[in-house]
């Protein structure tokens, strides 16, 4: 029986402690005609060779390719030491540091986490984590109409080149209470959020303005003009931003004259393994006066009855498990072992250290656009962009990557789907792991597809010249 | 010692970044950051020992017996850590083709086909992020079911006082007025309140069976009836599933939507505050509003079902697919356990509940609800101990970490004074329950002769009980180098 430790003998003597027949009796209080029968949509136990094989083998399936697609999820070199002090059982296998006294390891390090957040965003607060980083912006939103008393009208402006995913999760949480998201436009030439795409909306009632840097396109948006426009204006600014690349941008709380009100993002990119998506986590950071509006975990740093330094949860005033159908939200568990490896990660790479995994990212993608940029691909944007571009193509778009796959390259993110006006166009991404032999094999393996597909004898011909 | 107290400025650990420093002359000055952020410069070493010294500093299930009631801190198999990272899961985006992630998809479409089995629902998506996301993805499919047929009057949800407090809440988030509706003296929910309560604003109640109590709520069938007859739909809250698990189906009970703990039930870890996984499983009339993506299978190659194929679906609650980690892991458990190692969770879950009841009752302990059966955990109530000998729940609880073993769950639920919720789960020994007995026996002495010792208790963690009003109070959430 695996993982029950009982022999025969335990049984029989439990049984007769507790004074019934047999383990059946224990379930007579459930009426008879609710009982089950066998479960025989469970296969029968397999031991754990059989499964390591079977897992093995379809984790082989997947392959380890040459991936440069970025959207929301990051490749990035991991130090060995991350993910073997995570999965020490002491984090792995220990509940919610509810018992302060027995969790001190945790909780000192989610006040470590709390302090390089800040550090990073250079806000004065952080949580604890939230689910991921589009659940994080749902949050943001329900926080800043708590938050922001001199409004409303619970209207958010939330820019079109904001990740399309964190805008349907936005949807379907917050919609539920009567929000109100308002898309705004993004410049057709720079892919950026201009200031007079906001212009519309001056004078209005608006909660807050969600800003996201790099945008969803990679592409860098005039911050500072654009919190100063929504503070002119009475709304709350809501940044989302990548941790890796807050260590070369200017960090959310200076943005501006007076920097971002909330601050959220996607901190996979911090020693978060890709994993087809999860788990990661989200982080959240805010200014001071807003910290009581804050959902989800916050740890605080005391003294115990002898006047030694300790750590516990801390304003639980605000969650679920106390003030129930008030609390701030209804986030219970959150991420904490990826918050563990995250908090490790960037003891391991510092300030400097994340400051050059940008600074390689950035080059990488550089270098990419330009080897990729031929007759018939061409960046779509022409602004500064941080390590994903927009590429356009002359040639339809799924016909001519999917032979790339063939080669174990994966060679980006296609927008079609999410911005039908932006058909034939890719989202790519180069981040620190890849090497310049990486980028000539995708830019050669791309010239050959277009060479055969362009060649005399084949109709396709360019659209642009 | 913080981290931040071992930094020395200009120290690294160069192995771990790239060695050059690339110009960045393209990007304008005026979007760049000017100062580095203020990490701590560490060695590796130096993060090495001093994150293994903090891991030390924590009760684990693999250190200590965690008998933490509604939690379900049972074994974690290390197969299953090791066999979902293995580097094809961990190398795959989520943004590949479907057709570069065969491996991890068919894992993730029969997890949810095992799930549909055990729960006895008639669908079931894998995609909210922990139990909280499942609620509130169950509670919005409620929302979107009454919208869809424009019965747009039901604005109540209802829950029993016992409920756990993610249900309130998550009837909040999702637009709702909460009712609670009182237990009675068995601790069962109180029908004739029910009734009472229910109506034309009913949109659904949110239950947990076996309650938070620990006991079965017998009467299921007839609550049922009676929310149905209102035309309110039936919660399903998964938290207990370990003690019924292959012995009875919500879906047989007549739930209309359930969520599931995958980081309870089957077993994946806690990780100091997840990630967990909350699945979900519906009826057949909620089947087209549930959160995607879902796996489907056409018999040669597994795929995503997104928003086009379920144009009512309430939507997407991540970025991508939720926590496929972790459902990988518990996929693994699923399989080493199969469909008799399932029904045997139940089993032995409710055998080590009812057996360490019985030896504290023996011992002269009080319990909730002497006269029901305990289902996977059950209420000690120290009410008289807190009157005769002025110790607390609290008390016993923090006396308890001395010994080596998790307090149990304390002042949950609610409605129960001086509480203790206690789950020992399936995965410990005899010897264990004993060991946890004698130790509450000796705590119960110590009240008796010297009570000072259990006030002042924990005497042997690194830290003795904490100021928590002045952490409230004096707000310190973050290291900063000029203190």
């Amino acid at each position: 029986m695996p993982f029950v430790p009982h022999t025969e003998q335990d049984v029989r003597d439990m049984l007769g402690v507790i004074g019934v027949p047999d383990i059946e009796t224990l379930f007579d209080e459930i009426p008879a005609a609710l009982r089950c029968g066998e479960l025989n949509g469970v296969p029968e136990a397999h031991s754990e060779q059989q499964v390591s094989r079977l897992m093995s083998r379809r984790a082989a399936a997947d392959g380890e390719p040459l991936c440069f697609i970025g959207a929301g999820a990051y490749e990035h070199h991991i130090p060995a030491a991350v993910w073997q002090i995570v999965t020490r059982g002491e984090f792995y296998s220990a509940y919610t540091p509810y018992q302060a006294e027995a969790s001190q390891g945790t909780l000192q390090l989610i006040y470590e986490f709390q302090s390089m957040m800040t550090a990073l965003t250079a806000m004065d607060v952080s949580n604890a984590s939230l689910y991921d980083g589009a659940s994080a912006l749902s949050e943001a939103l329900l926080m800043a109409v708590r938050s922001n008393r001199k409004s409303s009208s619970r209207r958010v402006l939330m820019p079109v080149n904001v990740h399309p995913a964190y805008r349907k999760t936005a949807h379907a949480i917050v919609t539920n209470q009567d929000i109100d998201l308002v898309e705004v436009a993004y410049d057709p030439l720079g892919g950026h959020t201009a200031l007079d795409s906001l212009k519309a909306h001056a004078g209005e009632d608006i909660t807050a303005l969600v800003i996201q840097q790099p945008n969803f396109f990679g592409v860098l948006e005039e911050v500072d003009e654009l919190t100063d426009w929504a503070h002119a204006n009475g709304a709350l600014v809501i940044a989302v931003v990548n941790p890796v690349a807050t260590a070369l941008l200017k960090p959310p709380g200076r943005w501006g004259t007076e920097g971002a009100d909330i601050v959220v993002g996607e901190g996979q990119p911090l020693g978060v393994p890709l994993s087809s998506g999860g788990p990661y986590f989200g982080f959240m950071c805010a200014r001071q006066q807003h910290v009581r509006q804050m959902p989800g975990r916050i740890v605080g740093r005391t003294v115990d009855r002898d006047g030694r330094t300790g750590y516990t949860l801390t304003l639980q005033a605000r969650e679920q498990h106390i003030r129930r159908s008030k609390a701030t939200s209804n986030i219970c568990t959150n991420q904490g072992l990826l918050v563990t490896a995250a908090t490790i990660h960037m003891a391991l790479l510092g300030g400097e250290g994340l400051r050059r995994v940008a600074l390689a990212c950035h080059a990488n993608t550089r270098a990419l656009v330009e080897k990729l940029g031929n007759d018939y691909i061409r960046p779509r944007f022409n602004r500064p962009y941080f390590h994903e571009a927009v590429m356009s193509s002359a040639l339809a778009l799924p016909r001519l990557l999917r032979p790339l796959y063939a080669h174990n390259l994966q060679p980006g993110y296609e927008l079609a789907g999410d911005y039908p006006e932006l058909a034939d166009c890719l989202l790519v991404c180069a981040t620190e792991t890849k090497t310049e032999d990486d980028l000539n094999l995708y830019r050669d393996h791309l010239a050959r597809v277009i060479e055969k597909q362009t060649s005399a004898g084949c109709p396709v011909q360019p659209k642009m010249a | 010692m913080l981290i931040f107290e071992h930094s020395k400025p200009g120290r690294r650990a160069t192995a771990q970044a790239p060695f050059g420093e690339p110009a960045a002359d393209d990007l304008p000055a005026a979007l760049l950051r000017d100062d580095v952020p203020a990490l701590p410069e560490v060695s590796e070493m130096q993060a090495v020992r001093h994150y293994t010294r903090l891991s030390q500093k924590n009760f684990s299930i693999d250190t200590n017996f965690y008998p933490l009631g509604s939690c379900t801190m049972k074994y974690n198999p290390r197969a299953c850590n090791s066999l979902a990272m293995l580097p094809g899961f961990l190398a795959r985006h989520p943004l590949a083709p479907a057709s570069e992630g065969q491996g991890v998809l068919a894992c993730l479409y029969e997890l949810q086909e095992m799930l549909r089995d055990v729960t006895g629902m008639k669908a079931v998506s894998l995609t909210p992020a922990a139990g909280a996301q499942g609620e509130f993805a169950g509670v919005a499919m409620i929302r979107a079911y009454h919208q869809a047929r424009a019965d747009t009057a039901r604005n109540e949800i209802l829950v029993p006082d016992a409920a756990h407090g993610t249900n309130p809440a998550t009837a909040t988030m999702c637009g709702y007025k909460v009712r609670e509706i009182p237990t009675d003296r068995n601790g069962d929910v109180d029908i004739e309140a029910l009734r009472a309560a229910v109506g034309p604003h009913t949109a659904g109640i949110m239950l947990t069976n076996p309650s938070t109590l620990g006991v079965f709520e017998r009467r299921i069938k007839e609550i049922a009836g009676i929310v149905h007859d209102a035309g309110g739909l039936l919660y399903y809250d998964g938290a207990n599933l370990n003690a019924i698990l292959g012995k009875v189906r919500p879906g047989d009970m007549g739930f209309d939507v359930i969520h599931m703990n995958l980081h309870k039930t089957f077993s994946t870890p806690h990780g100091g505050g997840g990630p967990g996984a909350g699945p979900v499983g519906v009826s057949e009339r909620l089947q087209p509003f549930l959160p995607v993506p879902l796996v489907a299978f056409d018999g040669d190659e597994y795929r995503w079902v997104t928003e086009q194929d379920l144009p009512q679906s309430i939507g997407r609650l991540s970025a991508f697919m939720g926590n496929v980690g972790v459902l990988l892991r518990a996929y693994v458990y699923a399989r080493l356990l199969g469909r008799d190692g399932m029904r045997r969770v139940a089993e032995f879950a409710t055998l080590n509940a009812n057996y360490l009841m019985k030896q504290l009752q023996n011992a002269g302990f009080d319990l909730a609800y002497p006269n029901r059966r305990a289902t996977h955990e059950f209420i000690v109530t120290l009410k008289r101990q807190a009157r005769e000998q002025h110790v607390t729940a609290m008390d016993f609880a923090k006396r308890l970490l001395d010994f080596g073993y998790h307090a149990p769950t304390t002042y949950f639920p609610l409605l129960v004074p001086e509480c203790l919720l206690i789950e020992p789960t399936e995965t410990e020994t005899r010897e264990e329950l004993d060991g946890f007995v004698e130790a509450m026996k000796q705590i119960q002495e110590e009240a008796e002769t010297n009570p000072a010792l259990l006030h002042e208790a924990p005497h042997t963690q690194p830290v003795r009980r904490l100021d928590e009003v002045r952490a409230a109070r004096e707000l310190d959430v973050r290291w900063s180098n000029d203190r």
